[in-house]
């Protein structure tokens, strides 16, 4: 089976590590939050402020920020913008992200 | 070299880079902002330059004009004549004394900002998708279908193994390819329109053989990747608890309604669903810029009505890449000329102007082609959730609609919180209409896509202050 990577002939550098809610999952160079999150499988990472329901990428693009994430301590990120940096702590984000 | 006039284009996509090559061509100073960290947007959407792609035309189709785009560009780059101001938002364009001053924020964080002036400005914002609501469309692994693709060809990654894609539109085509060729299983292509539509608009569909090869190359593509094609289908149903596990299709009646008993359920973990499109024209709504409906108002010229201001590809309607190509073409043209203070002879580009024609009746040929069920509205349950910001169910809005009279998407917001969240209503704002029966008009943003988080957060909860006031606070940058 094929995968994008391979099918692109990407020959990115190493992988390296971040955390999802506190486990680690490998990332690539060049790959934002959500490329990551999904390439691990994951494709939740937001519960809403009101029904608590998750929620990732929707849109792709920036547009419509269903994909709203924790990096490093702060909420409201667009996953599918952000791009990763080695020792990223990603958090799931829970209403707002904000304590209260 | 500093008196030479300047103009600055927005979008780097077809029409964006088409406008900046031409002007550039011509003798006038470019800036090219756009907000991604490369060019080429959403059609010619390169993957990030650390995966380090050595095949991405797989991705793509027509890669030639892209690589002379790129290659054009890089030449003005090199040359001094084009500055290309990546991830740079732009939120905001000012007139005052007929210059212009782009205010943009910078990187994914959007929280530096920089002011950028010039003498005009090109408007090359694109559009994004509509997709209406329909049970169970909130649940992850379900994705806008263009969003499926730009993740594809940018980050080169696929959101599961098995996907439905569904909707109506010729992007579907596309996105339902470069999974397939990705390696996902594509259990099936459903899409509302009906074959023998497409018969009835021959004459323009004859007028672009091109195009129509482009079609029947999908679909040949379709067939060697095994997926099979559901016309006159649509999803009217998607399952699952905390992801997505299937989706109900059924076939559609002669009025657009579902055919009763013909339902089936298919497994899947990825739905890539989408409606159309709709114009980026936030910008130009706040330089005062006329509108036609939902586009961009245009002359031949490309010209908005607002002096200083030009306009081109899908903020101006919806028509796919080629005649984003031809109108940025036309617009870059036309601005560099005037910009020098002469009075364009449209004789110098009329091959151009030919295929923008020809493509404009091409565009408008699909555009009758492919819509979304007549009767989509039926589907949504009272439980669905149409605002995905808000949470704001179908039938809050129908309550809205039904007891207290609310008449337009203005009052519906008012009354329901519909279209008052984070995306400020780009994606509910078709479902919306839907279901109150009322026209989509423009929504008169106070700020273009896409707005600072922080100053939205900040008029939602004042908690939200917090990431804005303290930019240190750990991102990444
Ligand atoms: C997610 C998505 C994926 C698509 N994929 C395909 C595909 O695979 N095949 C296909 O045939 N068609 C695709 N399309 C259709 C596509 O829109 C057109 O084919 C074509 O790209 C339109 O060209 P354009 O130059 O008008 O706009 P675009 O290509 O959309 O370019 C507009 C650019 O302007 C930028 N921009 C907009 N507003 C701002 C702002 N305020 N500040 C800074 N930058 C801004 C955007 O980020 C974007 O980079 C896709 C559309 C979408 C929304
Ligand atoms: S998925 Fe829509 S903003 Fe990220």
């Amino acid at each position: 089976m094929s995968s994008p990577l391979d099918l692109a002939g990407a020959r990115p550098g190493p992988a390296f590590t971040v955390t999802f809610d506190g486990r680690d999952i490998e990332a690539l160079p060049g790959q934002t939050v959500a490329a990551a999150l999904w390439a691990a499988g994951i494709t939740s990472w937001r519960t809403t402020r009101g029904e608590g329901r998750p929620r990732g990428v929707f849109c792709g693009i920036g547009v419509c920020f269903d994909c709203l994430v924790t990096v490093n301590d702060r909420p409201g990120q667009r996953a599918c913008l952000l791009p990763l940096q080695p020792g990223d702590a990603i958090r799931t984000q829970e209403g707002t992200g904000h304590d209260d | 070299m500093t008196d030479r006039p300047r103009l600055a284009v927005i979008g780097a996509g077809p029409a964006g880079l088409a406008a900046t090559v031409a002007a550039a061509a011509h003798g006038v100073r470019v800036t090219l902002i756009d907000a991604a960290a490369q060019a080429g947007a959403q059609f010619y959407r390169q993957p990030a330059a650390a995966l380090r792609a050595g095949r991405p035309q797989a991705l793509h189709h027509d890669w030639r004009t892209w690589q002379r785009l790129r290659e054009a560009l890089d030449a003005h780059v090199r040359a001094g004549a084009v500055e290309h101001l990546t991830d740079h938002h732009v939120w905001l364009v000012e007139r005052e004394s007929g210059r212009f001053t782009v205010h943009a924020l910078l990187g994914p964080e959007e929280e530096d900002a920089v002011a950028v002036s010039a003498d005009a400005v090109v408007l090359a914002t694109g559009g994004y998708e509509k997709v209406l609501p329909f049970p169970g469309w909130t649940l992850p692994g379900v994705v806008t279908a263009g969003g499926a693709q730009a993740m594809l060809k940018g980050a080169l990654v696929v959101p599961g193994r098995t996907a439905v894609v569904a909707g109506t539109g010729p992007l579907l085509l596309p996105v339902a390819v470069g999974l397939a060729a990705a390696g996902v299983k594509v259990a099936a292509l459903v899409e509302s329109a009906a074959p023998r539509a497409f018969l009835r608009r021959t004459r323009a569909l004859a007028a672009q053989p091109g195009k129509v090869a482009e079609g029947a190359g999908y679909a040949a593509r379709l067939l060697r990747h095994r997926v099979r094609t559901l016309a006159r289908h649509t999803v009217i149903e998607a399952h699952g608890i905390d992801r997505l596990e299937a989706v109900t299709v059924a076939a559609l009646d002669g009025e657009g309604g579902v055919r009763a008993g013909t339902e089936r359920r298919i497994p899947c973990d990825t739905l890539a669903v989408g409606h159309g499109m709709l114009p980026h024209t936030d910008l130009a709504e706040t330089l005062g810029c006329r509108l036609d409906g939902l586009r961009v108002h245009v002359d031949g010229e490309q010209r908005t009505d607002v002096p200083g201001v030009w306009a081109a590809g899908e903020a101006t309607g919806i028509g796919g890449s080629a005649l984003a190509l031809t109108e940025g073409h036309i617009a870059g043209r036309s601005a560099a000329v005037r910009l020098t203070g002469g009075t364009p002879d449209p004789q110098e580009w009329v091959a151009a102007a030919k295929s923008r024609t020809r493509l404009g009746e091409f565009a408008a040929a699909l555009d009758a082609v492919y819509a979304p069920p007549a009767n989509w509205s039926e589907q949504v349950t009272d439980d669905t959730v149409v605002c995905r910001c808000e949470e704001v169910t179908a039938g809050t809005v129908r309550e809205a609609v039904a007891q207290l009279g609310a008449g337009d998407l203005r009052t519906v917001k008012l009354l329901t919180r519909a279209g008052m969240g984070w995306c400020q209503g780009r994606i509910c704002a078709p479902g919306v209409v839907g279901l109150a029966g009322c026209e989509l008009t423009a929504s008169r943003r106070p700020f273009a896509r896409p707005v600072p988080l922080g100053v939205l957060a900040e008029e939602h909860s004042q908690s939200t202050t917090r990431a804005h006031t303290h930019p240190t606070d750990g991102g990444p940058s």
